[in-house]
């Protein structure tokens, strides 16, 4: 499991992740379905942060005895900016939410081609 | 008290944020008196800070006490000190302005809207005084989701342009954290003065390279550079009048600023992939301006041929930026200067005719110039200024970027500017038609009762935002030596 979280093979998975987002934006009608994507995206760029912290061999960063020097404890800094990016996701995902039901309350529906018809009526 | 002025821009604003709901709750004449305050006490406090900093040179303010890189660091330096007195300026003017548009509703809505007000202001004057590329994502976030919510808050159209807005900007702002992920994973900091340092030995690595492309994105979607405008029209159309001319005079400027730090800061325009990514951001704004000039013209509701020509201004100060000598920057910065200014007026006088008429429309302003002299009068400074003619401001910005395009022999880029000119004066002097010549229709409509003007809170902030832009024009001379100067990279020389 390390391996994987260390080595260059995870970048690509993140990619992958990365792209669903523009992909499900451009392409899903839903607008629920819209905003899932965005989360996705986001997702990956959280992991995107975490994987640079990681360390083949590295353990949690809290000082243990017997274990001096930095090689032995993976990145901290990484793990703390994504706590500060997973609140701001949370916060995007709640003002989306609002959005979504005012939406659907005034059209009626969250299909973007029928809204779009019913806002032009 | 001196030594925590740079603190004060952003924590007065943001606490009284937090407390707006609870004052509201007490009394709404209480709540205006905390937020108007609060933006002076912030907007003082930048005066203050830039006053010294001019004095001084650069202020390293550490928060906590923590030594950079490790904690982070407010820096103010001419650049990001004239735009938070920028910021907060405009933003003071707005919420004078905003009184009258709020006076049927109930306490929790004018709670709630000077909430988000206050904490757009505090987003983006943090975006500008901060020195940490982290800290500049957080404050973006802050600026933006306010901006989401606000715009929401204009009615059932705004709720679907803020939620492509939503869309869209989380886009964005993703690519610039993966930019500074990028940046971090290969100089381990997050500190601009730090990056600097560590970046120079690194500029041809190719994740430098993915790391200005990622920036370009991300800073591209948020300042609606032209490929990527496209949440920008209905977004500002739809919003309430004293949101749009808030949003629309610094926000996109505030994501321009943030290109220009890491460009010529952080990046340094010479090095490794810079100077391309500056050619592309500089077509694409060549580009941006004729398109957004031309829809411009195409459009029959004022606000979004405002909100059009906001597509094509911006891309002045990109292309100022992709010129990238002496001149051009100069140039850039005073358009943003120019801009913030010209634009909140324009969107302010907007607001001003649907708040007395209930209309939008140019057909509309026929014969406006009888019922509302004052706010017409600003209005025709700052169409002329948009369009560019002197003594107002937006001819300087323009005849610097000339002068930086003609020094740096890119012809293309002059023809540009002098074709939106034109482009600009069309559709600005369509307005001005109607608004001194043309007829009205026998009854015109009245939503706000009779008078001959606009209320005092609505009126001081139209003129004064008017004359600001003819004294801006006169007095543009010692602004860019003695400001402007020291605020390009290197001092300026």
């Amino acid at each position: 499991m390390q391996e994987l979280f260390s080595q260059y093979f995870i970048y690509w998975l993140i990619l992958i992740l990365f792209m669903i987002g523009p992909f499900g934006m451009i392409y899903k009608k839903n607008l629920v379905k819209k905003l899932m994507a965005m989360n996705v995206m986001q997702v990956a760029v959280i992991i995107f942060f975490l994987v640079l912290g990681q360390k083949t061999g590295g353990t949690l960063p809290i000082e243990m005895h017997g274990l001096a020097g930095v090689e032995n404890y993976i990145n901290p800094l990484p793990h703390a900016l994504m706590l500060t990016a997973i609140v701001v996701s949370l916060s995007t995902t709640g003002v989306a939410l609002a959005l979504l039901i005012l939406i659907q309350r005034r059209y009626g529906t969250l299909e973007e081609d029928e809204m779009l018809r019913r806002m032009n009526q | 008290m001196r030594e925590q002025l740079p603190a004060l821009i952003i924590i007065v604003p943001l606490l009284a944020a937090l407390a707006a709901p609870l004052i509201a709750y007490l009394s709404t004449r209480l709540l205006r008196i905390v937020i108007i305050g609060a933006i002076l006490v912030s907007h003082l406090s930048a005066l203050g800070t830039l006053l010294r900093v001019l004095a001084e040179g650069p202020w390293h303010y550490r928060f906590g006490g923590w030594l950079p890189p490790w904690g982070i660091e407010y820096v103010i330096d001419p650049l990001s000190g004239s735009m938070a007195v920028l910021i907060s300026f405009i933003s003071l003017v707005v919420a004078i302005y905003s009184g009258p548009f709020f006076k049927a509703d109930t306490w929790l809505r004018k709670g709630i809207f000077y909430a988000l007000y206050a904490l757009l202001t505090t987003g983006l004057l943090g975006m500008v005084v901060t020195g940490d590329v982290f800290n500049l994502y957080v404050f973006l976030e802050i600026s933006s989701l306010a901006a989401y919510a606000l715009i929401a808050s204009g009615g059932h159209k705004a709720t679907v342009a803020a939620f492509r807005y939503l869309l869209i900007g989380t886009v964005g702002a993703s690519f610039y954290l993966l930019g500074i992920g990028y940046l971090y994973a290969i100089t381990g900091s997050l500190n601009m003065a730090d990056l600097v340092h560590r970046l120079q030995p690194l500029m041809d690595s190719p994740a430098v390279l993915t790391a200005v492309v990622m920036l370009v994105v991300g800073m591209g979607i948020k300042m609606a550079l032209f490929p990527m405008h496209g949440w920008l029209p209905d977004a500002y159309t739809y919003a309430p009048p004293p949101a749009t001319a808030f949003i629309s005079g610094v926000m996109t400027k505030v994501s321009a600023y943030v290109l220009f730090r890491f460009f010529f800061f952080v990046l340094g325009a010479m090095n490794g992939p810079v100077p391309a990514a500056l050619t592309v951001v500089g077509w694409a704004a060549a580009v941006g301006i004729i398109i957004g000039s031309v829809m411009a013209i195409a459009q029959t509701d004022f606000r979004r041929m405002l909100a059009y020509s906001s597509v094509a201004q911006i891309g002045y100060i990109a292309l100022g930026l992709a010129i990238g000598n002496t001149f051009a920057l100069i140039g850039a910065v005073l358009h943003i200067l120019n801009h913030a200014v010209m634009k909140s007026c324009l969107f302010l006088v907007a607001g001003g005719v649907k708040w007395k008429t209930g209309e939008h429309t140019i057909e509309k302003y026929a014969e406006l110039s009888r019922r509302m002299p004052l706010t017409m009068g600003a209005f025709l400074i700052a169409a002329l200024s948009m369009v560019g003619l002197p003594p107002t401001a937006g001819f300087f910005s323009k005849w610097y970027l000339v002068l930086g395009a003609m020094e740096a022999w890119m012809w293309p880029y002059i023809v540009v500017i002098i074709l939106s000119s034109l482009l600009n004066a069309v559709y600005f002097f369509r307005v001005i038609e109607h608004v001194y010549m043309k007829k009205a229709e026998p009854k015109a409509t009245e939503e706000n009762g009779g008078g001959r003007e606009l209320p005092v809170a609505m009126l001081v902030p139209i003129v004064l935002l008017g004359v600001g832009i003819l004294v801006i024009g006169v007095l543009n001379e010692p602004i860019v030596t003695q400001i402007l100067q020291y605020a390009l990279p290197g001092g300026g020389r």
